[in-house]
């Protein structure tokens, strides 16, 4: 019994292992043919290492002949591959890692070939980018690892986001906006957590309803109310930037990680709090239990409804504060519908990170870096159309979902009301 | 939050159900529904009057935006029969058909997300489908010219239906070959959609001129339409009813449609009954897409003739709540179809005659889904007995995996 599952594990084992050495030789090629052949040669690659306006030490920019970084790539990718045909690595996650740096940077060496390209910049604006998106993913982490399914993250955001700039600007205090936008994010995740928990209502279709209200309350009262009185409603100050001192004056790191305002810093803190909080503390076990087997949890002495209860709201809280992110955050007034999807593709980060907070504001950081390569490639002028690139975040998705890079298990009672007996 | 919380459901036992037969179960089925809208309707006169206008006044002009006025009726006809004269006539019910063109596309998209309810699948994506068929039908109707119209309308709209159908297909492969979840990957597909239309409407489809929208179709593509104009509705909505119709024959009359509701009810009773599943789950997304394609086609060409940015914004979240509120048959489909239509195209009016933005239909909405999903509230507001567990809201089933 024992050999034949371990026999049926190498068959397996040996079949990925080919296709991936496969996957990863065309990779190569690939980038030698379309990156490679298409850069002419002679010509150089500015990398920009300095952001204009931050603290950071001056540093000299990196540059790079563009036809030999791109076939050093192409090497790179071959290499692996054929390392992978004949020995095999089993982390999966190694050869996502391969694919992608070798991708990025050739893509970014060709179309920045003879050109200049502000790395620093981009990453600092990944980062911030990431920030609505992390949030969202944290806030669909913490309730799901509880196993309340959360879908109605856009909807929540929209009206913190409302609720953040209108309280601001009304009190003349952003900080303050930010406390409603999160006090009330909670509030409309608690109405969430009733209607499931109490009344067990499909949490998918409550998370729609939150949705739907959400948008419709935003619109009616912005066009109603908003509109008519921008100065008196809809104009708070936003955050002002915070370095910190020293460490924002080493370069790269320093303006990408060290100079932003306070969602941005809060939503790392969250992130590594969440992480100790879900892996390290009783909470974090009482919770992953109700998410597992509740039943199980219940027997125990867990009060399951309870950590539902508060995992749901504390979750809301979050999303609060991606909400505040759009308008207090970042410009300052609502816009309707400004949330623009980030909910929903923070629910395909959260996935995608395997319902982890590390691994969700990993998977962030790649839809934020998509989003702010977007903005750039359109300066450099590229072949590709923009609009492609921007659906790769998706597609990346739906493949992780698909299984091909590592499987993501939900929490086993995800999205299943509890009963108690 | 204490133990307490959750009261066990109470379930009336079968022999004392004091109404029996159809007409009790007719009436039992409508009941929740009818008081969820009403009670969504209250809501809204609550918000109504909280930003300090006249609920009546409000809903007065919503009612005269959807079904027009009886005053013009009546002027209506005395010209027509004192003079002959129809204008008059076509201005007292151009609301009507205004409420119907903007019924058409949701019943389609409606059915699309009730037919995935039927089998347990949440179609979430009508948004990129709706999107693709309306692109794919556009792209027929202007492309091809010299066709007669009895071949080249045919033609566009099975062009809108295979558009969806095909972006309904993938979610529904992935899940049913690799387990992946129809939610996040119609979702998926609803943000490829955009993108892709993005590029379309501003390369190979553009229209000459610097506007992101597609050249307008051939009049032999075009849905022919029943008035003059201004007055736009179309074959569009006779189209709408008999393909609600055929959904009720597919799934009510048919082995396939039997197979399709006994996956929904349970898949693994259905697995252990010799049905195939998966196949079930990708035939259901691609008929569930095409219908979705079918709404953009409609809107593209019985109503506007092109596609520009940003057409099928909001289909997505109504066509579920649409179906919800029909609880997934397709007459109560065409009913809630029709109601939001009504709404909707009312709503216009009251924005500009009473002031109140249209975006409280959005919040009524809303509301009705809430009520709709869990009517143990409307049943306590109400003080209604239970209904057995089986005339429930729809379940969905976690992320799947």
């Amino acid at each position: 019994m024992n050999t034949a599952t371990h026999e049926i594990e190498t068959i397996a084992f040996r079949r990925t292992r080919s296709t991936y050495g496969l996957v990863l030789l065309g990779f190569g090629l690939f980038i030698f043919l379309v990156f490679g052949l298409n850069t002419p040669a002679g010509v150089f690659t500015t990398f920009g290492t300095n952001l204009a306006g931050s603290q950071a030490i001056t540093i000299s920019d990196l540059v790079v002949p563009s036809q030999a970084t791109i076939f050093a790539m192409a090497a790179i990718a071959a290499f692996f591959g054929a390392f992978q045909l004949a020995r095999g690595i089993r982390s999966t996650g190694w050869l996502a890692g391969v694919i992608a740096i070798t991708f990025i940077v050739s893509f970014l060496t060709w179309a920045a070939a003879d050109k200049s390209f502000n790395l620093t910049g981009m990453l600092s604006s990944s980062l911030v980018r990431a920030t609505p998106i992390a949030l969202a993913a944290l806030c669909g982490v913490i309730s799901e690892r509880s196993a309340v399914i959360n879908i109605g993250i856009e909807g929540i955001m929209l009206l913190s986001a409302q609720v953040a700039v209108v309280t601001a600007t009304v009190i003349g205090n952003s900080y303050l906006g930010l406390v409603c936008a999160i006090l009330f994010g909670g509030l409309v995740a608690a109405f969430h957590a009733w209607l499931v928990i109490r009344f067990k209502v499909d949490q998918v279709v409550s998370g729609v309803a939150i949705n739907i209200v959400g948008a419709g309350v935003t619109a009616f009262i912005s066009s109603r109310f908003l509109a008519a009185n921008i100065n008196g409603l809809n104009n708070a100050a936003v955050f002002p930037t915070i370095s910190i001192p020293l460490l924002s004056q080493i370069p790269i790191l320093g303006p990408v990680l060290f100079e932003n305002n306070i969602i941005v810093f809060l939503t790392i803190l969250l992130v590594l709090a969440l992480h100790i909080l879900l892996f390290y503390t009783p909470w974090g076990l009482r919770t992953r239990a109700v998410g597992e087997h509740p039943k199980a949890a219940d027997t125990l002495g867990v009060n399951v409804f309870f950590v539902r209860y508060v995992n749901v709201i504390l979750g809301g809280m979050i999303a609060g504060l991606g909400g505040a992110y759009f308008t207090i955050g970042s410009v300052g007034r609502f816009d309707e519908m400004m949330t623009a999807g980030k909910g929903f593709i923070g629910l395909a980060a959260m996935i995608f990170g395997k319902w982890n907070p590390l691994g969700a504001y990993t998977s962030s950081m790649i839809f934020g870096f998509a989003d702010s390569l977007q903005v750039k490639l359109q300066i450099l002028r590229t072949p590709i159309p923009s609009e492609f690139l921007l659906m790769a975040p998706y597609l990346i998705t739906m493949l992780v979902l698909t299984g091909v890079i590592g499987r993501a298990i939900p929490p086993a009672a995800d999205g299943q009301p509890y009963e108690k007996q | 939050m204490s133990d307490q919380a959750i009261q066990p459901v109470e379930v009336t036992p079968p022999g004392e159900d004091p109404k029996k037969g159809t007409r009790g179960k007719i009436w039992q089925a409508l009941l929740v529904p009818a008081l969820a809208v009403l009670t969504g309707l209250l809501i809204g006169a609550i918000a109504i009057l909280a930003v300090g206008e006249n609920p009546l006044e409000a809903y007065g002009a919503l009612f005269a935006g959807s079904f027009g006025t009886p005053d013009r009726f009546i002027e209506g006809f005395q010209t027509y029969f004192a003079s002959g004269d129809t204008s008059k006539l076509l201005r007292a019910i151009y609301p009507i058909t205004e409420s119907l063109v903007a019924t058409t596309p949701y019943i389609f998209a409606a059915l699309s997300v009730a037919l995935g309810f039927r089998c347990g699948l949440f179609n979430i994506g009508a948004e990129g489908q709706v999107l693709m068929g309306a692109l794919c039908s556009a792209y027929i109707g202007y492309s091809i010219t010299g066709l007669p119209a009895f071949v080249h309308l045919p033609l566009a709209i099975l062009a809108g239906a295979a558009g969806g159908a095909v972006w309904g297909m993938i979610p529904g492969y992935l899940k049913a070959r690799f387990g992946a979840h129809e939610v996040v990957n119609t979702i998926m597909m609803n943000w490829i959609a955009f993108k892709l239309s993005d590029w379309l409407l501003k390369g190979p489809m553009q229209a000459s001129g610097s506007r992101p929208v597609t050249p307008n179709v051939e009049a032999t593509a075009e849905l022919p339409r029943f008035f003059p104009d201004p007055l736009r509705l179309n074959w569009g909505f006779v189209l709408a009813l008999a393909v609600a119709w055929l959904v009720y024959w597919f799934l009510f009359k048919t082995t396939l449609g039997f197979e399709i509701r006994s996956v929904g009810a349970s898949p693994d009773a259905a697995k252990y009954a010799g049905m195939n599943v998966t196949r079930n789950f990708v035939l259901v997304m691609a008929i569930a897409g095409g219908l979705a394609g079918l709404a953009g086609t409609a809107q593209v060409l019985g109503v506007d003739h092109w596609v520009g940015q940003g057409f099928s914004s909001g289909y997505g979240f109504d066509s579920i709540a649409l179906a919800l509120l029909g609880k997934s048959h397709p007459f109560g489909v065409v009913l809630s179809a029709l109601l939001f239509g009504f709404l909707r195209s009312g709503a216009t009016r009251m924005q500009s005659m009473a002031g109140i933005p249209i975006d409280i239909i959005s919040i009524i909405q809303g509301l009705i889904v809430i009520f709709i999903a869990a009517p143990a509230i409307i049943r306590w507001i109400y003080r209604i007995r239970a209904i057995p567990v089986s005339d429930e809201a729809m379940r969905t089933r976690g992320w799947g995996g």
